[in-house]
Formats: structure tokens, C-alpha cells, sequence
């Protein structure tokens, strides 16, 4: 394909939407969520909607299908889809254009596909059910979409169960599924998001492909820049439902006029400041872990260290043993072979083994802050609940110390310590559970994918915060992540972890320049870049190597 | 299919588990009761030489647990012991009451159950609807009111005013299908009404809980039908807490009948308890008492085994 679909751009209005306006029901009020935007798309033709959570990308996205979610009103505007004005179509009429003129593609395959019925069913519930072809021939396209879409065993795979096939085959196989009638518009609504950096690259690849292909038009919706750069023809950026910026991939890329969209532009910039090894015995020794779930084993033999002060990251996809390996360290699953030393001196295996002291130094901070704080105690409760079981403070000792927390994480205590935590943001939550976790005056503390849930600008907040108190406390941190963009941004140290062993570890400069192993340099290779031509260039790469290896072979 | 066989074959085990310890509990229970079979038999001819003669010949002069386990083996070999009331063996004069305490059940489940689905369901289709507030309002005044209340209407309306079903249900076991259908349909509407509010309602929770979920948004956005969603994508994901809240019922259905058959005078095993008690037959308190609660455990089993079925994971293993 040439570069991002530019040379099968007709001219030809697809889609209109003009002051589209967007409401919400809070309680009883109704919010405004989108306010007045223009989206015009031609046929062929990709624009990516970009903006953090809240900015109304997905809404629009629905909306071009004349669909609101519950709880969600389109207040006003017209929508115009090849001619037909959907804003005053009937609901028949509606349904008659969605799934067949214009297919939707969902963050999360996983949950979109219905666990009670095979792919294949599922891909034929549209055509069978608008009358556009017979089951039978509906199976053969699925079949060869299957194929297309470079699906393992495209015979068969469609009378799987969703459960049974992996992640990054869903999401194909969705995208298949919305090719199913050949849509003149597919909504792609964070279709990769879910997904590692390895599988990531060719789902991106294979819809890219698709769209080119069957000359599709898509509206494509991410809160990642680089994605969107190597997917749209035209990007828009969104903001508290307004548009803030809006012009070709090329132009926005090297040359964003809004303060806002410069912002977004410079995220990734952050970088910790280099630290220095101090003391030579290391905070934690995982020396030598084996560990497994009931019979399946899930660690191999690993090794490494952390010492106060420093950062290790721990990378790699998910199912690599990234997050066992914590719970090895925590006590939380005993190992089956070899120890863990806090200080060289040796941890029990289990978690209620171990001394209150013990638990004191080793400290975690959970991907989801929803589902890891209470959300029916008090900000007071929740800090204050480490620093009565650890410390015993009460009382007006107590009260002074969770201030004192609070103004470290950058809260203001008056303000926030009697609510409750569905007052307060994602990346405010994320802060009381740093909180929490500084209660307990640790040395040590586990992230766990602390960033992955949070917006770009408010994840580089949670690092900037996590950094200076590194510094302030010396703390250890085991980063846990499968971001290598984080990775670059707060690691002193690397652990590259796949299928349960440790391929590579080493210093943060070792790591990132080359020569790599294999898998790390897949890995590494796989982080989108801001450029366009990234993803044609890699995929150019890999195929130069494959002949390279084949011709080796034979 | 291994991991079902598993599942369904510990199940199994730990029915029968629960089934031993209710029947300890029974036996228990009895055991503690203030004065004993020989006392009551002799009733004023009680001297403490005849009691004592005759507990010999019952076998109640054993220990307890010997008598425990001799009447459970007994009942594993369908030897339930003998009536004091009318000296006739238990199992016999149970059979015919529990076949037709079961025959009372499945009319009334025939009835209620795919009513109660099909009100639940479309009472979810079309949500907050006015039909949907007329079903959950007519099911909740139908549960509400005692069961012998429902059934003193049922007689009034459809029997004494009307005259279409008759108001006593006594069959026999000569009483041809036919006939026995038609006797009973007064207990049988008077049993659906008490157990439909209570399915239907947990059809339309479950249902309506689902319709927020991403695959329901899906189908949606595929264009299909609000029917077809429903049937296809709904229904089948909330088969679990829909069978549990059936099977539940069913077991009333079983179990609770009581009142009901005492107002239609239906010669089904409630009866038999309430005759029972009421003339201290202890034996056959005891057996009806541990038919009732295999009926409960089995049919829990079936609805434990019913739910693991309708889940694709577990059906489907990787």
C-alpha cells in the first residue's frame, strides 16, 4: 500500500456530521459531552480521532453510526451518511445501515464477542440477519476474510469459542467480522489499545491492509499518537468534546499549531534522572525462582536485584510472568524453588509467614486504582489504615501523618481527606494509593502497571511524582510494564522477561542499544514511533529478514 | 468434556454428603422429641413393663446410633419402616403420595415456567413499558397474598361462579391422564401464581443486567433486531441465575405444597405430613421429612449442574 491510503482518496463525501452535539445524564442533569463538531470523511478515506479519556472520541465514533449509548443523546446536528440523513431516518432504517454500510470494531474483542457463541456464528449474524446472503455463503467469506487476515487454520478457527483463541486472533478476527457485509465505513474504537506492542504491530498491519484493500472508508479512535500516525489520512484532536485541532497526519505530526495538541506532542520526553548505585548490598534478591500455579509452571529459574534508589523494570508481554514474579517477592505465591532475600537476609515463602516488619518494607501499587482502594471509605480510612496496622498512630498523630502523606503526593489535604474516591480522577486515585503504599515507610515498592489505565499527560504526572520520591526516600522500585516508552523514561535497570524465564537484563543503556537479543529487538522494534512511515518501514525490515532467513535455510 | 464429568461427579458426592448429615439432623431431631414410639403406641395403657416390652420389640431398647444406622439402611434399601397410624409399610403409602405430589409439580411447573421465561423476557424488551409494569405489578400482588388466599379466589371465580374446574382434586390412581390434568388445574394455577412473580422477575434482572455489557452494544451495532438481541445474545448468557430461581421454585413447588393440598383436599405427600404430625406417626415424618430434602438436593444439583452447563468455557475447554 502506498503511504496511510492517499493515492485512493476520492473526493467523494461519505460521511457528514455537522454540529453534532452530545449529551450525557449525570444523575438527573444532562452534560454536554460533545459540543458542536464538524467530521467530514471521504470515501477510502481514514481519520483518526485523538484526544485523552473523556475528550468524546468514542461517542463521535458511535455517533456516526446514529448510535448513543445508554444513558447518552444526540441533542443536535445532522448526520448524513451517503446521502441519507440517519438524524431523521427511522430506527428500521438505522438498523438497516448498521453492521452492513457501517461496521464498528471494539477496544476489547474479548468482551465484545459473546462468549456463548462460535466466531463463525457471530461473523454471519449480520449478512443472514439483513438478508444480504445465505449462511452458507456468508461461512466461505468468513473463511476467507479468516485467511486474509492471516488467521491460524482459517478453516476452522471460526467454529472456536471466543475463549479459545488468543487476544491479538480476536481482534482479527473482529475485524473480519466487520468486513462481514463490506461496510463502506468501519468505526475502529481503540481496536489495539488492549493489546502487547508484538501483536499490536500486525493487528495494525492487517486493518490497514483490509481498508486499503476493499477501498473502506474508517474513522479510527486512539489516545496514541504514534498508532494513529501510521493508520489516518487526517487526524483531529479532541478535548473536553471540542475540536482542538484538525489537519492532515503528515502536517499535524511535524508541525501541531494548538498548545494543547505541542503537549500531547511532548509526553513522551520525561526522563529520571540517571541515579547512582550507593550501597552494594542489594534491597531484594530474587535468587534463583521457580515458581508455579498448581501444575503449570510460570517461572523458570530467574534471577535479579534491586537496590535502594534504583528502578528496575520488568518487561515483557503479557502471560510473561512479570506480574508472578511480584507475587513471588510479596509472598503472596511461595516459590517452588530457590528464595528471596530482603537485605541478604532470607524471606519465608509465604506472605503470612512473614513479620509485620517484613510486609512493612515491601509495598504495591495495582494497575487499576478503581478496584484497588475502597470505594467506600474516606481518603482519611484508606491511608490511615497502613499507619495504625504498621506503625499503631492514632489520634492526632494519626490525623498529622496522613496530611503529611497527602502534601507529598501533591494533594491538597484539606481538600481531599474526607472524600470519598469517587470524587476524584484516575490519576488522583492513583496518588492515594502511592499514598497508602508511602504510609507504611517502605523501602521497596512494586508498580505493577501503575500508568497503563491513566492518560498519557496524567501517566507522565504518576512517574514525575514516582521519581522525586525515589529521590526523596530512596526507595527501590520493581517497575512492572509492558510500555517500553515508560520503560526508556524511569528504568536504571532492565529485566526482559518471556514465557517465564529472563531473555536479557542489564543497566537501561545496555539494553536499548544494540546488538539486542532477538526477542528484545522484536520488542523493541514493535514500539510504534511518532514517524509515519514506521510501520511501512518495519514491516519492510521483517520481510527483507525473512527472505534473509529463508534464503539462509535453503 | 473431562472437566465437566469432574465437576458434575463432585457435585454429586457432595449432595450426597449434605443428604447424610440432613438425615442425621432428622434422625436427631425425632430422637429429641419428649417421649418415645412405645409410649406413644400404648398411649393410656402405658405401665412402665408394657413400654419396656414394647420398646424391646421395636428395637428401641438399642443405642441410638445402632437404631440410626439400621433405619438408614433401611431407607437406602427403599425400606422406610412401618406406619404407626395404620400399620401399613411407609414406602407404600408414600409411593402413591409423592407420584402425585410430582404429577402437581410438573403441572404447575409445565405452566409456570415458560410463562414466567417468556413474561421475564419480553418484560425486558420492552423495559419500563407499560406492559412491563402491568406484568411486574400483577406477579407482586399474586406473591404477596397467602397461597390458601389465591386459592379461595381460584375456587370462587373458576369454580363456584363459573363452574369450569371443580374445587376438591381428589384422583386416584385409577384417574386417567385426561381427568387428572383437569382435577388438578385449580392447585396448579394456584401454585403458577405464587412461583411465576418470583422466575420472571430474576429472568428480567438477569437479562437487563447483561443489556449494559459489550457484546449486547455489539449486536447493536450490528443492526440486528431488539428481539433477536435479546433471545440470542441475552438469554443465553443468563441461563444461570434463571435456572437457579426455576429449580429453587420447582423444589417449592415439591416441598411447600402443603397448604395447597390441604385446601384441595389432593391426597399428595403434604397431606400425608400434615395427617402425619398431627396423629405423632413419627416414622413417617421422618421419611417424608428425608424425601423432601433429597428432592431440595437434588434438584439444587441439577440446577448447579444446569448452570456449568449453559457456561461455554466450561463446556468448550480450551
Amino acid at each position: 500500500m502506498s503511504t496511510n491510503g492517499k493515492n485512493n482518496t476520492g473526493n467523494e463525501v461519505l460521511l457528514e456530521m455537522r454540529g453534532l452535539w452530545i449529551e450525557g445524564q449525570v444523575e438527573d442533569d444532562w452534560q454536554e459531552i460533545v459540543k458542536g463538531i464538524d467530521v467530514t470523511l471521504r470515501r477510502g478515506e481514514v481519520l483518526g480521532l485523538i484526544g485523552e479519556s473523556g475528550a468524546g472520541k468514542s461517542t463521535i465514533g458511535l455517533a456516526a453510526m446514529a448510535f448513543a449509548r445508554p444513558g447518552c443523546r444526540i441533542s443536535g446536528g445532522t448526520i448524513v451518511f451517503d446521502g441519507v440523513d440517519l438524524m431523521a431516518a427511522s430506527e428500521y432504517k438505522k438498523r438497516s445501515v448498521r453492521g452492513v454500510r457501517i461496521a464498528y470494531v471494539a477496544q476489547s474483542a474479548a468482551a465484545a464477542f459473546n462468549p456463548a457463541h462460535q466466531l463463525i456464528d457471530q461473523f454471519v449474524e449480520s449478512p443472514v440477519q439483513h438478508g444480504i446472503k445465505s449462511r452458507s455463503v456468508a461461512e466461505a467469506d468468513a473463511k476467507d476474510l479468516y485467511k486474509q487476515l492471516l488467521l491460524p487454520d482459517p478453516d476452522n478457527i471460526g467454529y472456536r469459542y471466543p475463549h479459545q483463541v488468543s487476544g491479538g486472533q480476536l481482534q482479527r478476527a473482529m475485524t473480519a467480522m466487520a468486513m462481514a457485509c463490506q461496510p463502506d465505513l468501519i468505526v475502529f474504537d481503540e481496536p489495539t489499545t488492549a493489546l502487547d506492542v508484538t501483536t499490536q504491530i500486525e493487528v495494525l498491519a492487517t486493518i490497514r491492509d483490509i481498508v486499503d484493500q476493499f477501498n473502506t472508508g474508517a474513522i479510527y479512535i486512539t489516545h496514541d499518537l504514534a498508532v494513529v500516525a501510521q493508520m489516518a489520512d487526517r487526524i483531529m484532536v479532541l478535548r473536553y468534546g471540542e475540536l482542538v485541532e484538525e489537519a492532515d497526519t503528515r502536517t499535524i505530526m511535524s508541525d501541531p499549531r494548538a498548545d494543547y495538541t505541542k503537549t500531547l506532542w511532548a509526553v513522551r520526553s520525561f526522563r529520571k534522572t540517571a541515579a547512582q548505585q550507593q550501597d552494594p548490598t542489594p534491597l531484594v534478591t530474587v535468587d534463583h525462582v521457580t515458581a508455579a500455579y498448581g501444575d503449570i509452571p510460570v517461572l523458570h529459574d530467574i534471577s535479579f536485584e534491586i537496590h535502594a534508589g534504583l528502578t528496575v523494570a520488568v518487561v515483557g508481554e503479557s502471560g510473561s510472568g512479570k506480574s508472578t514474579a511480584a507475587r513471588v517477592i510479596t509472598g503472596l505465591l511461595p516459590p517452588k524453588e530457590g528464595r528471596v532475600l530482603f537485605r541478604d537476609e532470607e524471606l519465608p515463602g509465604n506472605y503470612w509467614k512473614r513479620s509485620k516488619d517484613q510486609l512493612r518494607h515491601a509495598q504495591m501499587i495495582y494497575q487499576m486504582p478503581d478496584t484497588a482502594i475502597n470505594p467506600r471509605q474516606r481518603i482519611r480510612d484508606i491511608i490511615g489504615r497502613p499507619l495504625t496496622f504498621y506503625l499503631g498512630l492514632r489520634g492526632k498523630e494519626l490525623d498529622q501523618r496522613i496530611r503529611a502523606l497527602l502534601e507529598m503526593i501533591e494533594l491538597d489535604p484539606s481538600q481531599f481527606i474526607e472524600r470519598y474516591p469517587a470524587e476524584l480522577s484516575g490519576g488522583q486515585k492513583q496518588r492515594i494509593c502511592i499514598a497508602r503504599a508511602l504510609a507504611a515507610e517502605p523501602d521497596f515498592i512494586i508498580c505493577d502497571e501503575v500508568t497503563s489505565a491513566l492518560d498519557q499527560l496524567v501517566a507522565e504526572e504518576i512517574l514525575k511524582l514516582l521519581d522525586r520520591l525515589q529521590q526523596e526516600l530512596n526507595l527501590g522500585y520493581m517497575f512492572i510494564t509492558h510500555d517500553l516508552a515508560t520503560v526508556r523514561a524511569i528504568a536504571d535497570e532492565v529485566v526482559v522477561m518471556l514465557q517465564g524465564e529472563i531473555v536479557e537484563q542489564g543497566s537501561k543503556d545496555e539494553i536499548f542499544t544494540p546488538p539486542h537479543h532477538e526477542y528484545t529487538e522484536l520488542l523493541l522494534s514493535s514500539v510504534p514511533e511518532m514517524d509515519p512511515d514506521w510501520l511501512d518501514r518495519v514491516l519492510q525490515q521483517r520481510k527483507e529478514k525473512d527472505v534473509k532467513a529463508s534464503a539462509q535455510m535453503s | 468434556m473431562r472437566p465437566i464429568f469432574t465437576i458434575v461427579a463432585q457435585r454429586l458426592a457432595l449432595g450426597l454428603l449434605v443428604l447424610f448429615a440432613v438425615s442425621l439432623i432428622i434422625f436427631l431431631g425425632v430422637e429429641l422429641l419428649p417421649g418415645d414410639l412405645a409410649e406413644e403406641i400404648l398411649g393410656q395403657a402405658a405401665t412402665p413393663e408394657t413400654v419396656a416390652a414394647m420398646r424391646k420389640e421395636l428395637g428401641l431398647d438399642l443405642p441410638p446410633y445402632i437404631r440410626y444406622f439400621e433405619w438408614l439402611g433401611g431407607m437406602v434399601q427403599g425400606d422406610f419402616g412401618t406406619s404407626l397410624a395404620s400399620q401399613r409399610e411407609i414406602s407404600e403409602l408414600i409411593g402413591v403420595r409423592l407420584g402425585n405430589t410430582l404429577f402437581l409439580a410438573g403441572l404447575a411447573a409445565a405452566i409456570a415456567v415458560p410463562v414466567a421465561v417468556t413474561l421475564g423476557v419480553l418484560a425486558a424488551l420492552y423495559r419500563n413499558s407499560l406492559y412491563d409494569r402491568a406484568v411486574n405489578i400483577f406477579t407482586l400482588t399474586s406473591i404477596s397474598f397467602p397461597e390458601f388466599f389465591i386459592a379461595y379466589i381460584l375456587i370462587l371465580f373458576l369454580s363456584v361462579n363459573a363452574g369450569w374446574f371443580p374445587s376438591l382434586s381428589n384422583v386416584t390412581v385409577e384417574t386417567p391422564l385426561w381427568e387428572r390434568i383437569y382435577r388438578c388445574m385449580l392447585p396448579a394455577l394456584t401454585l403458577t401464581l405464587v412461583v411465576t412473580a418470583h422466575m420472571m422477575r430474576m429472568t428480567r434482572a438477569s437479562i437487563i443486567n447483561l443489556l449494559s455489557s459489550p457484546y449486547i452494544e455489539m449486536a447493536n451495532l450490528k443492526g440486528l433486531k431488539r428481539s433477536h438481541i435479546i433471545v440470542r445474545h441475552a438469554l443465553p448468557n443468563a441461563w444461570a441465575p434463571i435456572v437457579n430461581v426455576i429449580v429453587i421454585n420447582l423444589a417449592y413447588l415439591i416441598v411447600g405444597v402443603v397448604v395447597v393440598e390441604v385446601v384441595f383436599v389432593y391426597p399428595g405427600l403434604g397431606q400425608l405430613i400434615v395427617d402425619s404430625v398431627q396423629k405423632r406417626d413419627l416414622p413417617v415424618v421422618q421419611a417424608c421429612s428425608l424425601i423432601f430434602a433429597a428432592t431440595y438436593i437434588l434438584l439444587n444439583l441439577t440446577a448447579d449442574i444446569l448452570s456449568i452447563v449453559t457456561n461455554p468455557r466450561l463446556l468448550h475447554p480450551r
